[in-house]
């Protein structure tokens, strides 16, 4: 596989990446999915922490529904406008003002999807790297956006950030595998 | 020009989205509060297409509930109900002396004029749902500007305060908790009556500010309402001190623990309705500061009729039998010498000298009252049937000291020492030994045997 890959970046000089063009899948989804899973995903998010209060500390479901949408279609455009809807519904639900959520899943979505050109992230061990580094990427974003533009007390933890990023990337993974079965080829 | 827009196509939209939305960031903040109008009816959408899953789920949770907890689990509910009565026998004794303390409390509020607020109507609400996020601790309830619900309204449960309704919808409302960063409630200390801000912490605690670190707070205290805030009624349970730490800028960092589980909220009350009025006044005439103290305070033991003077003391005056036993008083102190122990200055200061006979057995004892409050309100329960009886008797006494102090009467009663010169005259008695220059007021000798 590595060879054949060798072979056709010599021969053909195209453009190094980590996949070949034919490895490099576009889907897309049903309109029910592509609106209705999102909806769970922020109904999830707003109903599951009144039974375990612990689930909003650690968990962002929206953030795990923009990836998932950006890797697997794999257009940035569409991308960062999925993180946009996501994040913006998302402010939506809180008292803080509108956008921080939405610039911060703004970029996760332009980022995964570029990503998701280049990259193989079919396999569950680059799923879960990919969902701990773009939440440490949303964490950081939003709370540049929350302290500098906002001017909101927040404080940085890099143990509660990790911990916070290895739940995300683990539920992602099954998430990811059960989104996978609504993927429809292009 | 085209191959550049072509070729950066993506880049450029990103930043063109990211570049609104920090727009629309900057509007919203510009106006710090006119925010959450301006954005009311974006909001709405996005509270509308979530809440009703939400309203339904608890629905059909709380009915599924309902029916395991109402039909089926019903083991142990004879134990339950045995258990309870027996807790309803133990609050039925502290209610008779929370009765005795607030009965108390409103005839003080009735003296000093003070106004007091009271919850007059509270609407109960289920929690559907939260913002999702530990940066923005909001939940949702049930009910909204249809139940009458309106913004900046205090909510609660039995245990303590909860929040403030931020955002109110017609079906739904928004909910501030007080662990959010951006909440604030006027608090004090239960014992210390040191008064602070409440604010949530980012990691969803809840620390009292603005205490100076001079001050001595200890764990476990209480935190109530302070009323300041003008949302929450005083005197509102608000949680206990569970850390007290140096803060910055010399105020302490005291840590509070809720007394409401802000974590399983699933019913709450919103207070609709708040009045505020003047304590009842028909006993402000006959009542004063001095007769209250006199009833709290341990009173000379009723004299038997036959040692009462007569003298002065006309037949059916309530006043009588207390100027009876104001002799036995006096006798214990040595004639001619005004005795004014520290701390009573103030209220035995303006005696005339003429009197000073009769100002001096009295002032020790409002003295020791003055100087410990505590011990006035903890009267014995056991006290309370005869405090009919005793009021007359020890309110003209009292009425009689304070009057003979030379303390202006509140009340339209005529002046009992002036009425009966001969009754608070003390009688020509020396005790056998002359008491020592350092001998304590009597007060211990007024106590009932």
């Amino acid at each position: 596989m590595r060879s054949h890959l060798r072979t056709r970046i010599n021969h053909n000089s195209v453009q190094i990446t980590y996949t070949s063009r034919e490895q490099v899948e576009v889907y897309r989804f049903s309109i029910p999915v592509t609106v209705g899973v999102p909806l769970l995903a922020l109904f999830l998010q707003a109903f599951v922490p009144l039974r375990f209060p612990r689930f909003a500390v650690y968990i962002d479901l929206p953030l795990l529904v923009t990836i998932f949408f950006a890797m697997a279609r794999r257009n940035p455009i569409s991308g960062l406008l999925t993180g946009a809807v996501i994040g913006l519904a998302q402010d939506m639900l809180g008292h803080n003002p509108i956008g921080i959520y939405g610039i911060a899943k703004t970029v996760v979505g332009y980022g995964a999807s570029s990503l998701g050109v280049k990259l193989d992230v079919e396999n569950a061990g680059a799923r879960l790297l990919v969902t701990l580094g773009f939440y440490l990427a949303h964490s950081a974003v939003y709370f540049a956006v929350a302290r500098g533009l906002v001017n909101m007390t927040q404080t940085w933890s890099w143990s509660r950030g990790l911990l916070a990023g290895l739940a995300n990337a683990f539920l992602g993974v099954i998430l990811y595998f059960v989104l996978d079965k609504f993927k429809q080829r292009t | 020009m085209e191959s550049v827009l072509g070729r950066y196509r993506n880049l450029i939209i990103l930043v063109g989205v990211l570049f609104l939305q920090v727009l629309g960031l900057a509007m919203q903040v510009k106006k710090s509060g006119g925010d959450v109008e301006k954005t009311r009816l974006i909001r709405i959408w996005a509270v509308d297409a979530v809440t009703p899953f939400e309203r339904m789920l608890v629905w059909a949770q709380t009915s599924s509930g309902n029916l395991w907890h109402n039909y089926f689990y019903l083991r142990g509910v004879r134990a339950e109900n045995r258990k309870l009565k027996d807790q309803i026998e133990q609050m039925r004794l502290q209610q008779v002396r929370l009765a005795d303390d607030a009965a108390q409390a409103r005839r003080l509020q009735t003296l000093l004029a003070f106004k007091e607020q009271f919850i007059s109507r509270t609407v109960a609400a289920q929690v559907i749902g939260s913002s999702g996020s530990d940066l923005s601790r909001v939940i949702y309830i049930d009910k909204g500007e249809n139940s009458g619900i309106r913004r900046d309204m205090a909510v609660m449960t039995a245990d303590g305060i909860v929040g403030k309704v931020l955002l109110v919808y017609p079906s739904v409302a928004q909910v501030l908790l007080i662990n959010d960063q951006s909440s604030g409630v006027g608090a004090l200390l239960e014992k210390t009556r040191l008064q602070g801000v409440l604010r949530g912490t980012s990691n969803g605690e809840v620390a009292l500010e603005r205490v100076m670190s001079d001050e001595q707070v200890s764990v476990g205290e209480p935190v109530l309402t302070s009323g300041g805030d003008q949302i929450f009624p005083k005197g509102l349970p608000v949680g206990t001190v569970t850390k007290v730490g140096n803060g910055r800028d010399l105020f302490l960092n005291i840590k509070i623990k809720p007394a409401a589980d802000l974590s399983k909220l699933e019913e709450v009350l919103v207070l609709v309705e708040k009045q505020e009025r003047q304590a009842p006044t028909e006993d402000a005439v006959r009542m004063r500061a001095s007769d209250i103290l006199a009833q709290r305070l341990p009173s000379v033991p009723d004299r038997p009729a036959t040692e009462a003077n007569p003298a002065g003391a006309a037949p059916g005056n309530s006043e009588s039998g207390a100027a009876a036993a104001q002799p036995k008083t006096v006798i214990k102190q040595p004639m001619g010498t005004v005795t004014t122990p520290p701390g009573s200055a103030s209220m035995a200061k303006p005696a005339p000298p003429a009197k000073a006979g009769v100002t001096g057995s009295p002032a020790p004892r409002v003295a020791k009252a003055d100087k410990n409050p505590a011990a006035a309100s903890e009267a014995p329960i056991t006290l309370l049937p005869e405090r009919p009886a005793k009021t007359a008797d020890s309110a003209s006494t009292a009425q009689k000291r304070t009057d003979a102090s030379g303390a202006p009467a509140t009340g339209s009663q005529p002046d009992a020492s002036q009425a009966n010169p001969p009754s608070v005259q003390p009688k020509p008695v020396t005790p056998s030994t002359p008491p020592p220059a350092n001998a304590q007021p009597p007060a211990d000798e007024n106590k009932p045997q």
